[in-house]
């Protein structure tokens, strides 16, 4: 069997989900036996032109962003969305709520005209992407769990239920009815992540992206009963939500 | 050599955290220019924690980077509870303190031995290193395996950690837990030994330059988590003076902006924590430099690396003995009397308008944040300090020092020097906005 070409590309983002990639452990030099890496700039110095799965991690952010991810597309048979900021623009995109001269201005001084940006995009918003792996960062198992059944010619599973599902399932208390209650995203994110965040005694921020048809409505009014006010539930859906119904 | 002309432009130099490249032009023998650009796109974290009220900026704060996002998490909280007076209990820094060292010892083992180590050997990555130094990968993927457990256990996960909030954690681990971690963390001291003796027999490439070093300092022992500022041509001085003491610039080749000391520019990281702080280091680090044949001060920028060895050998003895002071103490339950501030809807405490400094030692150096807080809660201004924004202008130094050294050696070996040199610094580029490449202009 010829080993698929696998390679890795970052734009603008933390890198946290190659990072998780490398930290897989053991389990990595399985899956580097069953592939040829052919690009991983964080991992390696070798840089191979052409591939046939092309992970992309990272917001397109600047004009020199575009022209790089066209290029990927052009010779990736796959193109995978890995992590938030590649799939849903994530944190990157609570700047496109600000006004762009003034934070150039901001960060750079009177500088800021040097330097190229423009407001943050998910990776599909300029290139056709075939899957995608959410999460800030990446999971583990899903990671593994999408690339075995990636090689295995399967649909990888990317789950379609609510945060909610998993919460329950791993027996917490809802987050709206803790003593002291948490406002939590978790009915309309996206599950697959095992409720990690709720899990761990803090709210569900939606980095999984929503699900398909989520109820808003219902939502919102149970934002409502809550006391949340506008203004708050902005800032909410901002966190990783920025650009949620937008038509691309 | 003279009436040398050499061109280099290393673009998206490998194996370091985020996008660089490095230019150097030489006419005539004459070294014109060299420099480090940093092509990574602009982030704007600090425009982006505008307008949050202060817990949530936590969870931003940790997506700077994927690998030091425990100690931007601690930076955050630390600034936060500088301005609102919040003195945390001894529980809650002790294990803030360890997590600081897990993060530490996860980072070191990526960068020594994943993307360091590599060049000595003539491999382009850690994957061929697997077949003909199995044993040594296997210590490396163990120890970021330690690391990552220990993080899991205490907050949920390494990048991007879940549970450690403002004035506490969201989530207790409870003495179970711990000991385990202890057991794990003695079993890998096992490791030790093997790792000394692959990297006692790398030979680094001899290069000297004095450069300042800045690091924390404390008393009380070997700081990643708390102390003063010192710097060793300036002294000490307290953390919320930083701003007399370091200015940050922008320059035109870089998203990361260039910061300056008094004395500038200047270096923080491993070596500058090791070459101030070298007396602290418990016993096993201190007996694993003499091993390495590294003597404090070094002033060859080439042994970062091995002061990260050293590091991690201090950290794995440094967490057990704070777990077992920890569980000597017994761990309590301290979220019912101190509620921690956490995520949107937490319930504020009264907040006058107020701002603050958080100061940590990053697995590449000194790390500030600054926030300004409201009479809302809400951050009003924020500016953050990154390590490899610090050592930028060191290596751009360090390069104009180096090349006339090495100009007579042929351009790939030169190349391959400059780029080892960049990487020994393990930058991290997209915290510091994304950096590196070496360009030779021809």
């Amino acid at each position: 069997m010829v080993k698929p070409k696998v390679a890795f590309f970052d734009f603008t983002c933390c890198e946290g989900c190659q990072l998780t990639v490398l930290s897989i452990g053991d389990k990595l030099l399985n899956l580097f036996e069953s592939v040829e890496v052919v690009n991983f700039r964080e991992a390696s110095s070798y840089k191979g032109q052409d591939y046939d799965i092309a992970f992309v991690e990272g917001s397109i952010a600047s004009p020199k962003d575009i022209e790089r991810v066209k290029e990927i597309r052009k010779r990736a048979k796959v193109v995978v969305a890995l992590g938030a900021c590649a799939h849903i623009a994530g944190i990157n995109a609570i700047r496109n709520f600000h006004n762009q001269q003034e934070i150039k201005k901001l960060v750079y001084g009177d500088k800021a005209w040097v330097f190229d940006s423009i407001l943050a995009q998910p990776v599909d918003a300029i290139i056709k992407v075939d899957y995608y792996i959410p999460e800030c960062p990446i999971d583990k198992e899903e990671f593994l769990r999408f690339v075995s059944q990636l090689l295995n010619n399967m649909k990888p599973f990317i789950p379609d239920y609510p945060v909610c599902v998993e919460c329950k399932m791993k027996g917490n208390v809802c987050n709206y009815h803790k003593t002291i209650p948490i406002i939590c995203l978790g009915p309309v994110t996206r599950g697959g992540c095992g409720a990690i965040c709720p899990s761990s005694g803090n709210a569900c921020e939606g980095c999984r992206g929503l699900i398909p048809d989520a109820n808003l409505e219902a939502m919102e009014w149970l934002l409502n009963e809550w006391g949340v006010s506008a203004e708050d539930k902005f800032r909410f859906y901002r966190m990783y939500n920025s650009l949620m119904g937008m038509k691309r | 050599m003279s009436g040398k002309d050499l061109n280099i432009y290393v673009q998206h130099v490998a194996r370091v955290e985020g996008h660089g490249n490095i230019l150097v032009d030489v006419k005539n023998g004459e070294l014109k220019e060299v420099k480090l650009e940093i092509i990574e796109s602009p982030r704007f974290f600090e425009a982006m924690l505008v307008g949050r009220r202060f817990p949530e900026a936590v969870h931003i704060a940790s997506r700077i980077c994927g690998i030091c996002s425990i100690s931007h998490t601690a930076a955050s909280i630390k600034a936060v509870e500088d301005a609102l007076g919040i003195k945390p209990t001894w529980q809650t820094e002790t294990l803030r303190k360890i997590l600081m060292e897990a993060e530490m010892l996860d980072s070191h083992a990526l960068h020594s031995f994943f993307l360091a180590a590599p060049d000595f050997f003539g491999f382009p990555s850690v994957i061929p290193m697997a077949s003909t130094n199995p044993a040594v990968v296997k210590i490396a993927i163990n120890f970021k395996k330690l690391a990552h457990d220990i993080c899991d256990v205490m907050v949920g996960r390494h990048t991007h950690p879940i549970s450690m909030v403002v004035d506490g954690f969201t989530n207790l681990v409870t003495e179970e837990q711990m000991a385990e971690l202890l057991a794990k963390i003695k079993q890998s001291l096992n490791d030790v030994p093997r790792m000394l003796e692959f990297f006692s027999k790398i030979k680094f490439p001899e290069f000297e330059r004095k450069s300042n070093y800045n690091c924390l300092v404390n008393h009380e022992m070997y700081p990643f988590y708390d102390g003063m500022i010192s710097s060793s041509e300036a002294g000490v001085y307290k953390h919320r003076d930083y701003k007399q003491k370091i200015a940050e610039r922008v320059v035109d080749h870089s998203t990361a902006k260039h910061a300056f000391g008094p004395v500038k520019p200047y270096m923080v990281g491993a070596l500058a924590r090791f070459n101030t702080n070298y007396k602290q280091l418990t016993p096993g680090a201190q007996e694993a430099a003499k091993m390495l044949e590294l003597e404090a001060p070094s002033y060859n920028p080439y042994h970062i690396t091995l002061a990260q060895v050293v590091e991690i050998v201090h950290c794995l003895e440094s967490m057990s003995r704070l777990i077992e002071q920890l569980l000597s103490r017994g761990i309590r339950d301290e979220r019912v009397e101190r509620p921690p501030l956490a995520g949107w809807s937490a319930k504020l405490p009264p907040v006058k308008k107020s701002w603050g400094v958080g100061v940590v030692e990053a697995p590449r150096g000194l790390l500030i944040h600054e926030y300004r807080i409201n009479d809302n809660g809400a951050i009003d201004a924020a500016n953050c300090i990154i390590p490899t924004a610090q050592n930028l202008a060191n290596i751009e130094a360090d390069m104009r020092a180096l090349i006339p050294k090495i100009l007579d050696r042929p351009k790939e070996e030169i190349t391959q020097l400059l780029e080892m040199l960049v990487r020994s610094y393990d930058p991290c580029i997209s915290c510091s906005t994304h950096l590196l490449k070496v360009d030779f202009v021809e």
